[in-house]
This record gives C-alpha cells, sequence and structure tokens, in this order.
C-alpha cells in the first residue's frame, strides 16, 4: 500500500516581479520521508518552504498540507495546521530579547496545548529538547551569546516543542565547519527516525543530503529536473545534476 | 523627465499613506482580539515610559529654565515680569511639552521600535512567531502601539511639572519670589480648557508615534540597510506626523474658541 502523503504541492508558480521563482512545481511529501529538495542559492527552495506554511503566498497552484487547501483556509485553520509543522529557519531566527529558556516556552505558551498539559510537563519537554541538542547547559543564555552551530540547533530544538510532524528546514549547515554540519545532519535522522516525523530539507550541502535523504529533488531555474535517491542521481550524466555531486 | 518623477514621487506617498492606514486598521482588528498580551504590554510600557523619565526630566527642567530665562529680559522691559510664570506655563502646557516630549518620545521610542522590528524581520523572527501560530501584530504591534499611546501623555505631564520647577528655578535666579507666589501666578488664568486639548493630542502623538515606528519596521527589508532606514524613517514620518496632529488640533481648537 502506498504511504499517506501529507504535503501535495502542485504547479506551484511564484514570481517576484519579472523574475520566476518556482514554476510549475509539484511535489508530494509521505509520512516519515526525509525529501531533500537540492538547489543552487537563489533557485527558490526557501520561497518553496515559505509557501507550504503560507509565509508567501504563490501566484499560482495548490499545496495541500494534512488535506486542508493551505491557500484557501481560514486563518484559524492555517494556524491548526502550522502548529502540526516545525520550521527551522536558517539562522535559527531565536527571539533576541528573551532567554533560550524563554524561546522554547515561546510557542507552547500561546497554543491550547499549554492550558491542557501540566507545568512539569511542558519543563520536562523543554529539557527533553534541549538535551537532545547539546544545549540544556545554555537554557538561561540569551541568544546573543550562543554560536551559530548552537543557535540553529536551539532553533531546531524549538520547533520540536509543539511535537511536529512535519519538519522544514531551510539550509541547516550552511555557514557552519564540516563536524557541526555533520551533527546537525544526524540530529535530523535521528529526529525522523525518533519521533517518525516526515521532513523536507532544502540544502546545497551534498553531505547533508547523503545523510539525511530519502529522496533527493533537485531546483533549478524554478522547476524540478530530477528526483531519486541519492545514490541513483549521483551518477547521473546531465551536468546540471552532476555538478552538485562533483567534489 | 522631471514631471514623471515627481508624479512617481507622489504616487509612492499615497501607496505609503494608503499602506499606513490600512496598518492601523490592521491593529484595530487585532487590538479585540482574543487573549491579549498582557505581559507583553507592561514590558512594553516599562521600556517606552520608565525608561524615558530620566530623558524627559532632564529636557523639562533645562525647557522650563530656558524658557524663564530667554523670556525674563522682555518681560522685565515691559514692566510685566510678574506675568512670566503664567506666561511660560501656559505655553509649556499647551504648546512646547507635548511636542517637544513627542519629538524626544520619537526619538528615543520610535527609533527603538523600528529598529527592533526591522532586525526581527530581516532575522526571520517575525516569521518564526508567524509559523508557530502566534499572531505577531498582536504581540508585537498592538502591545507597542497602546504602550506609546499611553504613555507619551504620562510623561508629557511629568515633564510640565519638572518645566515648571525649571522655571521656578529660573525665576529665582533674579527674583526673591517665593514658591507659593509663583504657584499661584503660574495657575492664575489657566483652565481646564488649557490643559485638556493638551492632554487630547498626546494621545494622538503616542499612537502615531508607536502605529509609524511599528509600520517602518515590521515592513522593513533590504537586509542590516534595511534596519537603519525603518530606524530613521520611523523618527522622520513620526515628526512630521506630529506637527501635522499639532497643527489640525490648534486649528480644532481655534475652531471651538477654546
Amino acid at each position: 500500500m502506498e504511504p499517506e502523503k501529507i504535503i501535495t504541492i502542485s504547479n506551484l508558480c511564484k514570481a517576484f516581479e519579472d523574475k520566476v521563482v518556482l514554476d510549475k512545481i509539484s511535489l508530494q511529501l509521505s509520512h516519515g520521508e526525509n525529501l531533500v529538495v537540492l538547489g543552487k542559492s537563489g533557485a527558490g527552495k526557501t520561497v518553496l518552504l515559505k509557501c507550504i506554511v503560507g509565509l508567501i503566498i504563490p501566484d499560482r497552484g495548490t499545496i495541500r498540507v494534512f488535506d486542508t487547501d493551505i491557500l484557501n483556509c481560514t486563518h484559524a485553520r492555517l494556524d491548526e495546521v502550522r502548529t502540526r509543522i516545525g520550521y527551522v529557519f536558517q539562522q535559527g531566527a531565536l527571539y533576541d530579547s528573551i532567554t533560550l529558556r524563554e524561546n522554547m516556552l515561546f510557542p507552547i505558551i500561546r497554543n491550547t496545548l499549554f492550558f491542557k498539559t501540566p507545568a512539569a510537563e511542558i519543563e520536562r519537554r523543554i529539557e527533553r529538547n534541549l538535551s537532545s541538542v547539546d544545549l540544556l547547559d545554555a537554557m538561561s543564555k540569551m541568544p546573543d551569546e550562543l554560536s551559530g552551530g548552537m543557535k540553529k540547533r536551539a532553533g531546531l530544538a524549538r520547533a520540536l516543542m509543539l511535537s511536529p510532524e512535519i519538519m522544514l528546514y531551510d539550509e541547516p549547515t550552511a555557514g557552519l565547519d564540516p563536524f557541526t554540519a555533520q551533527e546537525i545532519s544526524n540530529l535530523i535522522l535521528t529526529i525522523q527516525r525518533e519521533k517518525g516525523t516526515a521532513s523536507i530539507i532544502v540544502t546545497h550541502d551534498m553531505k547533508c543530503a547523503e545523510i539525511v535523504s530519502d529522496r533527493i529533488c533537485i531546483l533549478h531555474e524554478g522547476s524540478f529536473i530530477a528526483e531519486g535517491r541519492y545514490t541513483d542521481l549521483k551518477n547521473a550524466e546531465d551536468q546540471r545534476i552532476s555538478m552538485f555531486f562533483t567534489p | 523627465m522631471k514631471t514623471s518623477m515627481l508624479k512617481k514621487n507622489i504616487e509612492a506617498f499615497l501607496v505609503e499613506l494608503t499602506d499606513i492606514f490600512r496598518f492601523i486598521g490592521l491593529f484595530f482588528n487585532n487590538l479585540f482580539l482574543k487573549r491579549f498580551e498582557f505581559d507583553e504590554w507592561i514590558n512594553q510600557m516599562y521600556k517606552t515610559g520608565y525608561k524615558s523619565f530620566f530623558l524627559i526630566s532632564v529636557t523639562g527642567l533645562i525647557l522650563g529654565l530656558v524658557l524663564t530665562l530667554q523670556t525674563r529680559p522682555m518681560m522685565a522691559d515691559l514692566g510685566a515680569e510678574a506675568w512670566l510664570p503664567n506666561l511660560v506655563f501656559v505655553s509649556i502646557i499647551r504648546e512646547m511639552g507635548p511636542v517637544i516630549m513627542a519629538l524626544l518620545f520619537a526619538g528615543k521610542v520610535g527609533s527603538g521600535i523600528g529598529a527592533e522590528l526591522s532586525s526581527m524581520r530581516v532575522t526571520e523572527q517575525i516569521d518564526a512567531m508567524e509559523v508557530s501560530a502566534t499572531n505577531p501584530i498582536k504581540y508585537l504591534v498592538v502591545t507597542r502601539v497602546l504602550a506609546t499611546t499611553i504613555m507619551l501623555p504620562i510623561l508629557v505631564f511629568y515633564a510640565d511639572f519638572i518645566a515648571f520647577l525649571g522655571s521656578f528655578l529660573g525665576m529665582k535666579a533674579y527674583s526673591n519670589i517665593s514658591f507659593s507666589l509663583f504657584l499661584s501666578r503660574a495657575f492664575d488664568g489657566i483652565y481646564f480648557y488649557d490643559i485638556i486639548p493638551a492632554t487630547i493630542k498626546t494621545f494622538f502623538f503616542g499612537f502615531f508615534i508607536g502605529i509609524i515606528s511599528c509600520y517602518k519596521g515590521y515592513y522593513a527589508n533590504k537586509g542590516t540597510e534595511g534596519v537603519g532606514y525603518a530606524a530613521n524613517a520611523a523618527v522622520v514620518i513620526s515628526s512630521m506626523a506630529i506637527f501635522l496632529i499639532d497643527l489640525i488640533a490648534v486649528q480644532i481648537t481655534s475652531l471651538f474658541e477654546i
């Protein structure tokens, strides 16, 4: 039996003034699957992610997440869908006027979950998520006291606070040293295995793609030009694909 | 060439004006939504109000002092020195206090809000709020605008009082006037209709400083350059709005012969 699709995108188009960023993009994401979207800088990868959570409104096309039409639903319904998605921003996007602990608490305190969950359980969840990214000791620190890698890990921990079923990662390893990048990649894999989340990871880091991907889509000039497993695409003859795999 | 440039500038100005009014609509739409961000509102009142007290105190004191020292020789020449406390106090309450304090407030608080929100925008913190199903308008804009609207009139009242003390010090430097005499001369001929319109306009000053600064910060773009631009534009446009509101307030008070 084919796994259930939790994200279905059809014919998505987006242009900023004259520049076409996404041109008839279609993709599907199944339960528990890690999909990597590869593409050069400026290829439209982040725009694709932001369209999925309704931060950017596309010009044409449809996006269905958990059977909800993101572009034609009420704001309340969109918020419900958003609470089931964890979004990890490129630079972590931590709120810089509050501590790391308060950052973790921020999404949960404004959610109905807050009133249903005992305070001790919320504290346990904060500790569990922070220790899963090895930041338990930094709980009382302000974001500007954290390094780039720590910020990304903290952003990841915050995205896990509402126990999402889908994770969206925007360049999770960009700007990191190879060791920290590998750590983040392993973390993404661990989250998928332990929590059973489905993920879309946009990146141009091939090492990360190799570690985390179940499937790869290659975005080139606004369109997908290839789709398949890492090992299959690695041997492709098309120069637009092979350039990603050439060291 | 010049005509087309002018046309473009006017068009851009009108678009900006429409967007600001749309933003005001957004503010009122979110103002009455459930779950008011009380903690953040208190935090903003503290930041915008309490943290401005020192600046307002120093400026208020100097304003009262300088105004008295500058006006005294002229009034003495006219033999109307006894009217000086009243003249200074009326001008501070009706005009100088509200306008100067609002301009200072725009410089300190408005630029701060513009810079803070624009930096949150370019570092994707506002996006992060939205994707975690938090309403950023309610959390960031409503709390800040309410804080500026409430705190500015309080600060202006306080500044008027400090300027009054400054004026007394100025008088005391050249005459042997007692505080009770100064008080009675200052309040002689001051009526509620001197205070009420001045107070009402400070609410508008506070509201527009908050809304313009939030608007410039919330929709900032162009990365770090946009942060500087937003902070700068927040102060410039707020200052223009203060003078415009003041002009309208003067027209309205004259219309009702207040």
